[in-house]
């Protein structure tokens, strides 16, 4: 089964994931299980090789734990996770250094990404240390080479700095390169630049699109702000409750919107318009559901102007195929549906 | 009951608030002047340690204690509150004329305190009203910002974030204040959320008239209830108009910058970005501020720009707009 919105030139898939589930367990006294936070709850989507893809949801959708689960940092519950061919999760120690190498993180919070008593020098010379380069000289060239990369230049300026002497916008450029000093395959970026001043934002997602490109590298990109992502990405993946609920290209996701959450999602969110003041946002009431207890069937039934009695509340839709490469889990989109 | 547009509710004459660090003074406030008008929401709008916080305070006079100078005149309906002892100024001004609801304040309810009596004690503490008659009307402005009354006997942690953001947002309304600062009031929310609340300020400010400073970084949620748009850097205000030219024509080089770093979802404009950082508050250069990373400085830019009007009813701090000078260009 391949997902039908991947770019069609690009079928070398460098990642998938198949039904993952991401669970933590709730426990009174810290034994007796009482329910789970069902974090991911059934996500299955391919990356291809070199393509941009962003994950864009609300908070508590369970977009961070998905980026945390590809990264190898949480266990999935149920499912897998399928790297250049390998399932990451039964790696080994060993194979587990070698995922690592393979896939660089990018956090959102670039201050407490850094450690505060390390120079720049030593933040990015510890990857290479872990990772068995022994040769001080090259590893002074390598991190001289990756500072470049992130144009923090000349590099004799940064390299014994300090993480509080550098501005939001350099931390986050040392967060990037300590990403990229390995040589991956992969970026998974968490909010990169949810931190940042509007005025520098653009600034770090230029140069993360620039060496995403240069290097024909793999960007999962998690991200509330569905405004950035038509620039900095090629497809969408919209999250819903632990659920991605829709998957399509960038400019077909913008312009056509097929699931009732992505619409409600692009209808509130305001470009600078001073019309904007002078009516109601139409917007669906309600927040996201706990996901301890998440609603039945369709997750955003409970919310949905175009909920379907008997049928939304009852039976969970599977991803239909609205439009070519266009995926939306959705009873509306169900092809021989009778209005 | 809305009272006539245009009238002057209050106006902010060279304010200025510095602190006193080690480093020497650090400049947040410096020289702020504008007038908010009744039945008007205004938007104060800047990156993060441009100084828009500490505007807040120094128009609540709530400040800290390493304050190095705190002038400038502040004319509520006419009225100097800048001359008020402390005393008067808390009984007769914050929270009864002028109320406010913080940064983040959703996070700081008192947990263990009901949510409905917490957005009562204002009227408690101001008006001296007893318990029954407070609760009454903080059941009324439950049911203005969209929340049910249930939730008058909850806790805050028995609340989603959106619901205590309309609790505090209640808290600010209960005393039926002329304005209400918001500070960042949205930020820590979700889209569909951030549009609610938002949907609420817009209901408020039709219904009863109440004016808005709105304190944001978030170019487009300040749209959606901007009527005039300060927009700070380095302490200053650099550009003051109508939401109508700000948004659609920016006159400030930052402004003009800022407006083309917005990400838009209905347009496809690739985004910009402004080189370089805002300046040290320690120690700003003694010109323009902007200047540094101005693609249209010139000469006179060592000097600091006053804010210059422009025809009409807009404010520009830059040389530019000067008579005779650039404006065209």
């Amino acid at each position: 089964m391949t997902d039908p919105t991947a770019p069609a030139a690009r079928k070398d898939i460098i990642l998938s994931a198949r039904n993952l589930h991401t669970w933590f367990e709730l426990r009174r006294w810290g034994i007796v299980h009482v329910g789970d936070v069902r974090a991911v709850d059934g996500v299955s989507f391919d990356l291809a090789r070199g393509e941009s893809v962003a994950f864009v949801g609300e908070s508590g959708c369970g977009k961070s734990s998905l980026a945390k689960t590809l990264l190898g940092l949480h266990r999935p519950t149920r499912g897998e996770v399928v790297f250049e061919g390998r399932n990451i999760t039964d790696l080994n120690r060993r194979d587990l250094k070698w995922y690592r190498q393979r896939v660089g993180y990018v956090q959102q919070d670039p201050y407490g990404a850094l450690p505060p008593f390390m120079d720049v020098r030593r933040i990015l010379a510890e990857p290479l240390i872990v990772n068995g380069v022994k040769s001080r000289k090259e590893r002074e060239r390598r991190i001289r080479e990756a500072l470049e990369e992130v144009r923090l230049s000349p590099p004799d300026d940064y390299l014994a700095k300090f993480p509080h002497m550098l501005s939001g916008g350099q931390q986050q450029r040392v967060v990037i390169a300590r990403a990229l000093i390995l040589k991956p395959a992969m970026i998974i970026a968490d909010e990169p630049v949810s931190m940042l001043d509007a005025s520098v934002r653009v600034e770090i997602l230029n140069l993360l699109q620039r060496i995403q490109k240069s290097h024909n590298l793999t960007l999962a990109f998690i991200t509330h702000d569905l405004s950035t992502v038509r620039y900095f990405a090629e497809r969408i993946f919209v999250m819903y409750a632990g659920k991605i609920v829709e998957k399509a290209q960038v400019d077909e996701l913008l312009e056509a919107p097929q699931h009732p959450y992505t619409q409600a999602l692009i209808g509130a969110i305001s470009d600078p318009d001073p019309e904007n003041a002078r009516h109601i946002t139409d917007v669906p009431a309600g927040e996201p559901p706990s996901l301890i207890h998440p609603p039945a069937a369709c997750r955003f039934h409970p919310r949905c102007p175009r909920f379907m009695k008997g049928l939304c509340d009852v039976e969970e839709p599977p991803e239909f195929n609205p439009r070519p490469g266009h995926l939306s889990a959705c009873w509306l989109q169900k092809p021989d549906r009778v209005e | 009951m809305v009272e006539t547009k245009n009238e002057t509710l209050l106006k902010v004459e060279d304010l200025t608030l510095h602190y006193r660090t080690e480093r020497g003074p650090v400049r947040a406030v410096d020289g702020v002047s504008f007038e908010i008008r009744r039945n008007e929401a205004t938007v104060v709008l800047g990156e993060s340690g441009c100084g828009k916080t500490s505007l807040t305070k120094a128009l609540l006079r709530m400040l800290p204690r390493n304050v190095q100078e705190y002038s400038g005149r502040i004319l509520l309906e006419g009225e100097d509150i800048m001359g008020l002892s402390d005393e008067r100024f808390r009984k007769d001004v914050r929270w009864s004329k002028i109320s406010m609801v913080m940064q983040a304040a959703m996070n700081a309810l008192n947990p263990v305190v009901r949510v409905g009596q917490q957005v009562a004690e204002p009227l408690q503490m101001h008006r001296g009203w007893g318990k029954r008659q407070s609760m009454d009307r903080a059941a009324e402005v439950f049911e203005l910002v969209g929340l049910s009354t249930d939730f008058l006997h909850r806790y805050p942690f028995e609340l989603s974030g959106g619901m205590r953001q309309r609790a505090v947002l209640a808290m600010a309304l209960v005393t039926e204040p002329k304005l209400v600062i918001l500070d960042e009031p949205t930020s820590a929310l979700d889209v569909l959320t951030q549009a609610n609340i938002m949907n609420v300020l817009k209901r408020i400010k039709r219904d009863l008239g109440t004016s808005f400073l709105l304190i944001t970084h978030d170019v487009g949620t300040s749209s959606e209830l901007a009527d005039r748009v300060a927009l700070m850097y380095a302490g200053q205000i650099a550009e003051w108009s109508s939401a109508q030219d700000f948004f659609l024509d920016p006159a400030h080089p930052y402004a003009k910058l800022l407006m083309a770093s917005v990400p838009r979802l209905r347009e496809v404009r690739h985004p910009d970005f402004i080189p370089g950082q805002p300046p040290n508050l320690l120690n700003p250069p003694p010109g323009c501020r902007f200047a540094d990373r101005c693609p249209k400085r010139f000469g006179k830019c060592t000097e600091n720009p006053p804010l210059i009007q422009v025809p009409t009813d807009r404010n520009v701090r830059c040389w530019l707009y000067e008579e005779g000078g650039k404006a065209t260009s």
